[in-house]
């Protein structure tokens, strides 16, 4: 890790808005926005030093930053690949085929749920009810959902992910 | 066709925007509340609506306001609850990417009832894109003075701010949302003391689901009286349905509380029937959190009524043989559809998503996705029924928030009525093998051939 753990001014403007939304003294508020600007900005992870530097910015200790990153499923504490593929599995999804496109993603990228493939581009990952229920089977990649996918779908979102070759955010 | 009020004008173009809104109508409720109204007069319309939160447990909405402690010298605040997270819900989404200033109109109107100077709302981290639309619905609203200082001119001035979850089912109960917005792990509060003596900061706080909020402007707009002759008995108003699973026509409605589960599941207006023409096995009426229902429960009780879509009809027959309207997320299952194997994702639902505080619930849910993963993949004994059953006894009722319920119901339920399809999975593991054992040949229950 070479890179400096400091938000660009552009993103301190930002995160500094944030802390405003909460009355005085309350800005620990902020913790789950300001993570999340955080783990887009240092390579979609948080490390222990991105932690300590956002616990720095919020003034609370890094404890407290490390119970909340550890609690919430969107919050990466390890290195993942470029783009992240979110695959939902709950009943619904299950019930129109999340099974089959868990299983085609495991096969095209040759991983397992959880791992990331050679290249560092896809990190395969299943996930519950993301909402959209009613456009199932999906998955999230990034701020995007993809909807009512089939094996050509997902193909497709593939080869354009790939061609792309942006690292994936929610925001 | 029912009465349409949330969904009204779903299909104007530009209804997005401020302007087509207000081109629709929109902030005339607010206006006319802010401007001609009192605070408790808005809280007594709602009372008068019957309008019951539509997150899922139902409880009257101005009852709840009314319950807000007036006396703290301590600010009061609204927050809403957009977690959505429930299997099978999708309905809070739609209308917020749809119709963003009807949840803001809602906000306004509720706020000045409680009196309230700033509000939340707090979405799940999934749907950060959802969080771009209100936010661009927010500064508009702001850009035009329905936000911020001295609204329509009077002395009221009101901060709505947007909170961004990060991905935690738990943060969708009142207490743990009220946590995670204050920067900590979702993990629920013990009650007492409820949000509406000690919530947000330890002060007078109103939680409240964004179907719920957007209601209000219509009963502002109809009277609370008008609202309260649309549906039946206690069961007034409209509610959205968010349909998914087996049918033809998976998506939001907008329904008439009181119309049949029927007409709901099989006519052209809503899901269209069943995919491909095949059997109902299964429904699920109000999210996953819910006891499911066989297919000879689905259309009439217990007592062959017929079924509506009201909270009374849901329930009738109790657990034995009704469920509840939830938060209206609508699952249909056909005969291809393996009970065990849903019921076992519903579990390891549940399992992730324990916060871990209470014994009963975080061990619980563990065992009981283990024993379900042990049965669907044919690895089970006849004693694992009942040991599930006994698991969810056990957490039913022994825990500080209701989680610890709503993962015992769906697997009490689907034993309860499938029970026959639990065995089939014990006796034939062979037949059990392929993921997808009941796509070409559904299981037949002897009990419901004749029925
Ligand atoms: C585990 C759990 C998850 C919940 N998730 C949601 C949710 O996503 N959205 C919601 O509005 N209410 C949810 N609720 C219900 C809330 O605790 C609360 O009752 C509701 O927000 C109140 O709003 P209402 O009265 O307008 O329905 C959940 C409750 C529990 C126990
Ligand atoms: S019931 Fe489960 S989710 Fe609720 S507080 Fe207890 S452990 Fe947490
Ligand atoms: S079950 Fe997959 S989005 Fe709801």
């Amino acid at each position: 890790m070479s890179k400096e753990i400091v938000f660009s001014a552009e993103t301190l403007a930002v995160v500094n808005k944030l802390i405003k939304r909460y009355p005085e003294g309350r800005q620990k508020s902020a913790l789950l926005p300001v993570l999340h600007v955080a783990q887009a900005e240092f390579d979609g992870w948080l490390s222990s030093d991105v932690m300590d530097y956002v616990a720095s910015i919020l003034e609370i200790k890094p404890i407290e930053v490390y119970e909340v990153a550890s609690f919430y499923s969107m919050y990466n504490l390890k290195p993942v690949g470029k783009c992240l593929l979110e695959v939902c599995q709950t009943g619904p999804c299950m019930l129109n085929g999340a099974d089959d496109l868990v299983a085609h993603f495991e096969k095209k990228l040759n991983i397992k749920v959880g791992e990331t493939s050679e290249d560092g581009m896809f990190t395969l990952k299943t996930v519950e009810c993301l909402g959209s229920c009613g456009t199932a089977p999906m998955l999230q990649c990034g701020a995007d959902y993809h909807e009512n996918l089939d094996e050509t779908k997902a193909d497709a979102l593939i080869e354009k992910l790939r061609a792309e070759n942006k690292r994936s955010r929610y925001c | 066709m029912g009465r349409k009020l949330l969904l009204e004008h779903i299909n104007v173009p530009g209804i997005e925007t401020l302007e087509v809104y207000r081109k629709m109508g929109g902030y005339s409720a607010a206006e006319k509340a802010i401007k001609t109204m009192q605070p408790d007069d808005i809280t007594e319309e709602v009372k008068k609506s019957g309008l019951r939160g539509r997150g899922g447990a139902g409880f009257p909405a101005g009852m709840k306001w009314s319950f807000i402690d007036k006396k703290s010298e301590k600010p009061r605040y609204l927050v809403c609850n957009a977690d959505e997270s429930e299997p099978g819900t999708f309905k809070d989404r739609y209308l917020m990417e749809k119709i963003p200033h009807s949840l803001i109109e809602g906000m306004l109107v509720s706020s000045f009832a409680l009196g309230a100077k700033t509000s939340y709302i707090y979405i799940r981290g999934e749907y950060f894109y959802v969080l771009r639309i209100l936010e661009k619905a927010i500064e508009e609203a702001y850009a035009a003075g329905l936000l911020g200082k001295n609204i329509f001119g009077t002395d009221y001035s009101l901060d709505v701010h947007v909170q961004i979850g990060a991905g935690a089912y738990i943060c969708g109960e009142e207490t743990a949302l009220l946590e995670s917005l204050e920067g900590k792990r979702g993990n629920p509060r013990m009650k007492p003391p409820f949000p509406a003596i000690s919530g947000l900061y330890a002060s007078p706080t109103v939680v409240n689901n964004v179907e719920t909020i957007a209601a209000v402007p219509h009963i502002i707009n109809i009277t609370g009286d008008e609202y309260a002759k649309i549906g039946v008995g206690r069961s007034t108003g409209t509610k959205l349905i968010s349909a998914s699973g087996h049918i033809n026509k998976p998506g939001t409605y907008e329904i008439e509380l009181g119309l049949t589960v029927e007409e709901f599941i099989y006519s052209d207006e809503y899901c269209g029937g069943i995919k491909g023409g095949r059997k109902i096995k299964a429904m699920i009426a109000g999210g996953s959190s819910v006891p499911i229902l066989p297919a000879h429960l689905i259309t009439k009780t217990a007592n062959g009524e017929d079924r509506l879509m009201t909270y009374e009809s849901l329930s009738d027959g109790g657990f034995v043989s009704g469920t509840m309207l939830g938060s209206g997320g609508f699952v249909i299952m056909d005969e291809t559809a393996c009970i065990v194997r849903h019921t076992w994702t519903l579990a390891r639902f549940y399992h992730h998503e324990s916060c871990g505080q209470c014994s009963p619930c975080r061990e619980g849910t563990g065992w009981m996705e283990k024993v379900l993963h042990r049965i669907e993949h044919g690895h089970g004994s006849m004693k694992d029924i009942d040991l599930l059953v006994d698991i969810a006894k056990k957490i039913e009722g022994n825990t500080i928030c209701p989680l610890g319920d709503a993962s015992a119901w769906p697997i009490a339920s689907a034993i309860r009525h499938f029970r026959e399809e639990f065995e089939y999975h014990i006796l034939h593991p062979e037949k059990v093998k392929d993921p997808k054992h009941f796509a070409h040949e559904p299981f037949v229950s002897s009990k419901l051939e004749n029925v």
